[in-house]
């Protein structure tokens, strides 16, 4: 029972961290139709985005737990998301709007060379900036005294302050995101855009920046999972977007693609799966090497008996 | 496309050729320095003489070269005097190859030490096997090299190809040995499915289990995961008293640290994969206490080293021997235990050199790393191993050992 319970919360925690990100997708995909891959990448951005402003504010360490929470850590998440989201801006501009009325492929493949580009770019430049650590390999995460490695026992069960970061961020995050898309002005312009561009443009809404707030609010998204991957993994490094990038893409499609809520069930469901099929699979097929499979497996047959989803896809079909 | 290749190849044909040349001119007649109407035999280092492990390569090659040197003062084959040229490999394969392929081109190289990597030790054996000199490694750990791919039916693959350090299927067993003498008997695996950290793992459980020991889980991940904590929690269910990892430092690592957040305050303990100062750097505080085995011994720590160690300080190299520079001069004496042999009698090196490889074969000295003799496949007699633990955040050798 302990066992149990314990897996759940490691698959609910893991599974916050890719529906962090699949809210990324979604609601790009929401909006534009797009597959947005680089979205792994700025999900790294916004990782490395944290771990500069530390390293900007003078690598600060042993501080005291008030200094750390109050001021260390905010800023970290600040830098990140500021990072990721400048990046998802340029990215939206540059690679993307341009190939809007293009057919569907060419911005899929704009958005594959994005992905190469980016983690080529800090591969090679990151760790050339003076004082910078060398990035071609993983960069340990600051060490937060008082939060890294400490954690709570509750019933026998490990609940890390990394994994309570990580659902509350999520918690958070998804609540902000309902308020902005439901109760804004620009939220509900984003709606309207994602159900019919052309129709919103005559209706005097700028399509233009409805697409690019979308963009940039996954891109927060993802920057606060970058700081709770390295606060949890206690590393970052240029490839960290790929596979985390392809888990959330996967859990979006689970939930169904272009549904914020689809995302978050999507990205839980995959967690708790993986860390089950670890555990209570006997035999050889049951490892951790094996937990993939059984996620991508589940994939599979929900897409065969749904083919909308968990929640169902919210796209609208636009023939 | 195909005019470019030409071109390279007919270039490169033009290099070998001149140098081809340069070595049949300087043969018979060059003495060079104090060698008066001496016959000359080159010596040659293949290793990474730049790039990231070019700290390593250097310490072989200057060990190497210290070996002929010392050669030379004494006399040690009369009539001949050696000379040494080291080529670079870059530590990549293709340029391990014509680095190799240049050498065996010059008809007075008698023999050569290196490389440091198993993958380009692999792709010069051909070379070596053709021309029939022999190359003996300070480094190559990779068992299948001298074994053959099929480490259970072993067969030499290339009869010219010796190596004076220890093989990686050893790691397991001496780990396992060490953990039983500390009375560790419970004990789970957990590997990442490479051909390094599954066969670690196999022949780590078979030998801790023969010895008495249980394997109370035996677990997998991907080397692509951040996240172990699924794992770590099975693990953790079944209360070992040390976690053995079959990998590599970046999945080791954060397994380290992520077994220690969650409640897993045992220690990992790994092959040479984790034994390495970037593993302490990302594990943090959690990597205390954790334990690594190495091929070889540390040199401070060995008696037969010390005379190695002050003639290499004497000779005035720069930099230092580095982690295989003892088995570098190991095997360049080797060679020249060799050429004693096989080149007393001989008119010039080419009619020596199958001699050379049956006499290098046939070597048994005291070297500066212990006892040096080859067996019927090419490896050194001699495994010596050492288990390194992290204490105050560095590697430090806790246990050095001649195994069986």
């Amino acid at each position: 029972m302990d066992l149990f319970a314990q897996q759940l919360v490691n698959g609910l925690s893991l599974g916050a961290l890719y529906a962090l990100i699949a809210v990324g997708y979604t609601v790009v995909y929401g909006i534009v139709q797009l597959i947005n891959f680089a979205h792994g990448e700025v999900f790294m951005v916004g990782a490395f985005g944290a771990y500069t402003t530390w390293i900007l504010m003078g690598s600060p360490s042993h501080l005291s737990p008030g200094f750390a929470f109050g001021v260390v850590m905010p800023a970290m998440l600040l830098g990140g998301v500021v990072a990721a989201v400048g990046t998802a801006l340029l990215m939206e501009r540059f690679a993307y709007r341009p190939l809007r009325g293009a057919p569907r492929l060419a911005p899929l493949i704009s958005a594959i060379g994005l992905s190469i580009a980016l983690q080529e770019a800090v591969r090679l430049f990151y760790g050339r900036i003076p004082g910078f650590p060398d990035s071609r390999r993983a960069i340990p995460f600051p060490v937060i005294d008082g939060f890294t490695g400490r954690s709570w026992q509750v019933a026998g069960v490990t609940i890390q302050y990394s994994t309570a970061f990580t659902l509350i961020a999520l918690l958070v995050c998804t609540t902000l995101l309902w308020w902005f898309v439901n109760r804004t002005r620009m939220g509900r312009a984003m709606q309207a855009t994602s159900q019919d561009p052309d129709t919103s443009r005559l209706m005097g809404i700028n399509v233009d920046r409805a697409i690019a707030t979308a963009f940039a609010v996954g891109a927060a998204l993802a920057a606060v999972a970058g700081m709770a991957h390295g606060l949890r993994y206690n590393n970052i490094d240029f490839q960290m977007g790929f596979m985390a990038g392809m888990k959330a893409f996967t859990a979006a499609v689970l939930g169904g693609i272009g549904n914020v809520n689809g995302a978050v069930v999507g990205g839980l469901v995959l967690g708790v799966v993986e860390a089950m099929a670890t555990t209570y699979i006997p035999g050889q097929f049951g490892s951790s090497a094996w937990k993939d499979v059984w996620a991508f497996a589940l994939l599979i047959l929900v897409l065969v008996f749904r083919p909308q989803g968990l929640l169902g896809a919210k796209a609208v079909d636009r023939a | 496309m195909k005019r470019h290749l030409a071109a390279g190849v007919s270039g490169l044909l033009l290099v070998s050729l001149a140098l081809t040349g340069c070595g049949q001119r300087n043969a018979p007649a060059a003495p060079s320095g104090g060698g008066e109407g001496k016959k000359v035999a080159t010596i040659g280092v293949i290793a990474p003489l730049s790039g990231g492990l070019s700290a390593m390569g250097n310490g072989i090659r200057n060990s190497v070269e210290l070996a002929v040197r010392q050669a030379n003062e004494t006399n040690a084959v009369p009539g001949w005097q050696f000379k040494f040229v080291a080529e670079d490999d870059q530590g990549s394969p293709d340029p391990g190859r014509n680095a190799a392929t240049k050498l065996v081109a010059d008809k007075t190289v008698v023999g050569v030490v290196g490389p440091l990597n198993s993958s380009v030790g692999q792709a010069m054996q051909p070379v070596f096997e053709s021309a029939g000199i022999p190359l003996i490694s300070p480094a190559n750990t990779n068992p299948s090299l001298t074994r053959g791919a099929d480490l259970a039916n072993p067969v030499r693959p290339y009869k010219t190809y010796f190596r004076t350090c220890t093989t990686d299927d050893v790691q397991g067993p001496f780990a396992a040995k060490y953990l039983l003498d500390e009375g560790i008997k419970e004990v789970a695996t957990i590997h990442d499915k490479k051909t390094y950290g599954q066969g670690l793992v196999a022949a780590f459980t078979e030998a801790f289990t023969k010895g008495g020991g249980t394997i109370v889980s035996a677990e997998t991940i991907n080397p692509d995961d951040k996240d172990f904590s699924a794992v770590i929690s099975k693990v953790k269910a079944t209360n070992p008293t040390l976690v053995y990892y079959g990998g590599e430092f970046p999945q080791a690592a954060p397994l380290s640290q992520q077994m220690k957040a969650a409640g897993l305050g045992v220690p990992l303990m790994g092959g040479d994969g984790i034994f390495d100062p970037n593993y302490i750097d990302l594990a943090g505080s959690a990597s205390a206490n954790d334990l690594a085995t190495t091929v070889g011994a540390p040199a401070e720590s060995l008696p037969s080293a010390a005379a190695f160690v002050t003639a290499y300080e004497a000779a005035g190299f720069s930099g230092g021997y580095g982690a295989y520079g003892i088995q570098a001069y190991d095997a360049g004496t080797a060679l020249i235990e060799g050429l004693k042999v096989s080149l007393k009698d001989a008119t010039d090196v080419e009619s020596a050199r199958a001699a050379t490889v049956k006499a290098v074969g046939a070597v048994d000295f005291a070297g500066a790393s212990g006892r040096v003799a080859f067996d019927e496949f090419g490896d050194n007699k001699t495994r010596t191993l050492t288990v390194f633990h992290v204490a105050d955040g560095v590697w430090k050798a806790v246990r050095t050992e001649d195994f069986k």
